[in-house]
């Protein structure tokens, strides 16, 4: 399957009153047709952010993009103007963000809000945009009579409420959706349904996903390729069994052993240290002061992205180090 | 071995009003007949959904809520039955760690006065013994010394939850609860945040009451587990025995709904259908009967008693004991004919 979305070198920051942040350090990301790709990471490792900056909704004026591209279809995102981005976001690309709650308009009813988007991207009229609305919400695993479209987010559960936003993100047939968090303010039997959910979207209508989350579990049952981030750059990127279950970034080695999965807690495995602060990011490879394989040269250089086999890509000199010397032994 | 705390039956209702215009009131069945032991230096788990009562159990046992019914006794002692005053000493022995670091610290005091405080109020210690103190249970929390004049939000979530716990421990303690302890912390600081608690377990014969959604970070940590569904306890025991081999169907949906980190074992991601119904007016008969599989005639009638099931398991299910629960339901009709 073809590129729908790649992510170049993309580099920005923010402007704040301590200091310049360096959010996004070369981050390099390939979405294809049809797939879903996860991006994992922790807390303020630049997931969201990426996500955002597809969809042009950055906060302004105090982002500054310093580089990269964001090719969709071969268009540049970047280059394009409020307008053009405008005709792109909902339409093209959608999201749906973690609490629905807060994404949800209290004062109009579903039925209302999610028509409206219909009739701000398609010429229809008011029949044919909640006749877009109904099968929007059927696709979203909900019932669409008229006692939903009238209801109010607030009468809803937050699984219909979340359903809700993703009827939103699917009205206009985007081949792209950004599910930033879906399930983290859900429980968990509701979680596994709004997952079965994702996975209905790619097999039955094909949409292209890119799965933002802190949960591995999520993303090792749900996504085609994972793309793991440290403090503003993907580490590691592949196949979702290559990347978890034979890492070659030591970051996503020892995050894959934090995770409890059945051990004690005296047996757990832990990550000293803590996530720099980025106005002040460590030079070279931002995780070398917490890496158990550091080298001299992880303090000076960063890592170039390297392939280690058709689809697993890792950020790592040590890693590269392992392949070639791996290399040279079978030669 | 006389338990440490023992809850006995316990029930709490709150009463909402329905509205400004409207007349009467409704009864949330927040926690409803709830039984559980925890034993002197043991982890006692309560698992559910949210919703599921599991807070409400440990703010009654705290005195943050009157319950409606039942008994709590902490070491022999009736805590529902004890005098302000007597309470109050009683309690001392009882601490507790919420889940927003952040919010649960002040953001005007200073680590020294957070931890101060407590003792202050409990102890005569002052001057260099009271400075001594804090700096042996910041050291014990893993902080060290340069911290002690700077104030919550120069702290990670992680660095912030270890101030709560010295905190929680500054008045030797022998229970402490622990609410979703590491529910707001990433993986890598919550694996750190498990092995402290784990660690003072050890050195100071604690007993936790570990409140949790996440079943992997209990599976980790608990002794004993009991699982809530809509106010109730649908099954307890031991941890590993409950986590690998449940009885309940809510418990054993609930396990297959954790999506496993192994992407090599990606068909366990099951789904039960449906949502936690509300607790105004909980489900007839067994509550988790309308997402039940496996559901009979009975269930919607009568409420399942808790019944032993062997090695100190309780199930509260009308499923005979040797009920295979990863049959598909479609064996459900053979199983009802054999019951009647």
């Amino acid at each position: 399957m073809g590129d729908l979305l790649e992510i170049r070198d993309l580099r920005l920051q923010f402007n704040s009153l301590r200091g310049t942040v360096k959010a996004l350090d070369g981050v390099n990301l390939t979405v294809r047709e049809g797939e879903i790709i996860g991006l994992v990471g922790e807390s303020g490792c630049g997931k969201t952010i990426t996500g955002l900056s597809v969809l042009g909704l950055l906060p302004r004026p105090q982002t500054e993009v310093t580089g990269g591209q964001i090719l969709f279809r071969g268009d540049d995102l970047l280059l394009l103007g409020d307008r053009a981005v405008e005709g792109i976001r909902g339409r093209l690309v959608a999201m749906v963000f973690q609490d629905p709650l807060s994404s949800l308009n209290p004062v109009f009813t579903i039925g209302n809000q999610i028509s409206r988007v219909v009739r701000v991207h398609k010429k229809v009229s008011h029949g044919e945009a909640l006749e877009a609305t109904r099968k929007a919400l059927a696709s979203a695993g909900l019932r669409p009579d008229d006692a939903l479209l009238d209801s109010y987010p607030h009468q809803l559960s937050g699984g219909m409420r979340q359903r809700a936003c993703m009827a939103m993100a699917l009205s206009c047939d985007a081949p792209l959706l950004i599910a930033d968090e879906p399930t983290t303010a859900l429980d968990v039997t509701i979680q596994a349904q709004m997952l079965r959910l994702l996975l209905d979207l790619r097999d039955d209508l094909g949409i292209a996903q890119i799965l933002i989350t802190h949960n591995v579990g999520v993303a090792a049952q749900t996504c085609d390729r994972v793309a793991v981030m440290y403090a503003g750059s993907v580490v590691e990127q592949g196949l979702t069994a290559e990347v978890l279950k034979h890492s070659r970034h030591p970051y996503t080695m020892a995050l894959y052993e934090c995770l409890p999965q059945g051990k004690k807690a005296s047996e757990l495995h832990t990550i000293p240290g803590s996530v720099p602060d980025l106005i002040d990011p460590p030079a070279g490879c931002r995780y070398h002061p917490r890496c158990a394989r550091a080298m001299e040269i992880c303090e000076t250089v960063k890592p170039d992205p390297t392939r280690l086999s058709e689809e697993h890509w890792v950020a790592c000199h040590w890693a590269a180090g392992q392949v070639a010397a791996g290399e040279g032994v079978a030669s | 071995m006389t338990p440490l705390l023992s809850v006995q039956d316990l029930c709490v209702h709150f009463v909402v009003k329905r509205g400004m215009t409207k007349k009467g009131a409704d009864v949330v069945h927040a926690a409803d007949h709830v039984s559980f032991t925890i034993d002197p230096g043991q982890t006692f788990a309560l698992v559910g959904e949210s919703g599921s009562g599991k807070t409400t159990v440990a703010r009654a046992v705290l005195g943050l809520n009157a319950p409606t019914s039942g008994a709590i006794t902490f070491d022999g002692r009736d805590l529902i039955a004890l005098k302000r005053g007597a309470r109050r000493e009683a309690m001392r022995d009882v601490q507790v760690v919420f889940q927003d670091p952040y919010s649960s610290l002040s953001p005007r005091l200073t680590v020294h006065d957070v931890i101060a405080e407590p003792l202050q109020a409990n102890s005569k210690l002052s001057g260099r013994e009271l400075n001594e103190r804090i700096l042996a249970l910041l050291e014990m929390v893993g902080l060290g010394t340069q911290h002690l004049w700077r104030r919550p939000h120069e702290f990670s979530g992680g660095q912030c939850q270890r101030i709560a716990i010295a905190r929680a421990l500054a008045l030797e303690p022998r229970l402490v609860i622990l609410d979703e302890p590491t529910s707001a912390l990433d993986v890598s600081v919550q694996a750190r945040i498990l092995v402290l608690l784990e660690e003072l377990q050890e050195r100071l014969g604690l007993a936790y009451l570990f409140i949790a959604h996440d079943l992997a970070v209990v599976e980790s940590v608990a002794d004993r587990i009991a699982v809530m569904y809509l106010g109730e306890i649908v099954e307890s025991g031991v941890a590993d025995a409950v986590l690998h081999a449940p009885r309940h169907p809510y418990t054993h949906a609930l396990i297959a709904s954790v999506p496993s980190p192994d992407p090599e074992r990606r068909s366990e991601l099951e789904v039960i259908a449906g949502e936690v119904p509300s607790a105004i007016r909980p489900p007839s008969g067994c509550r988790f009967h309308p997402r039940c599989p496996f559901r009979m005639e009975i269930c919607d009638q009568v409420e399942p008693e808790p019944h032993d099931a062997g090695g100190g398991r309780l199930v509260a299910c009308h499923l005979p004991d040797d009920f295979d629960l990863g049959a598909a339901p479609e064996r459900l009709a053979s199983v009802t004919e054999e019951d009647a």
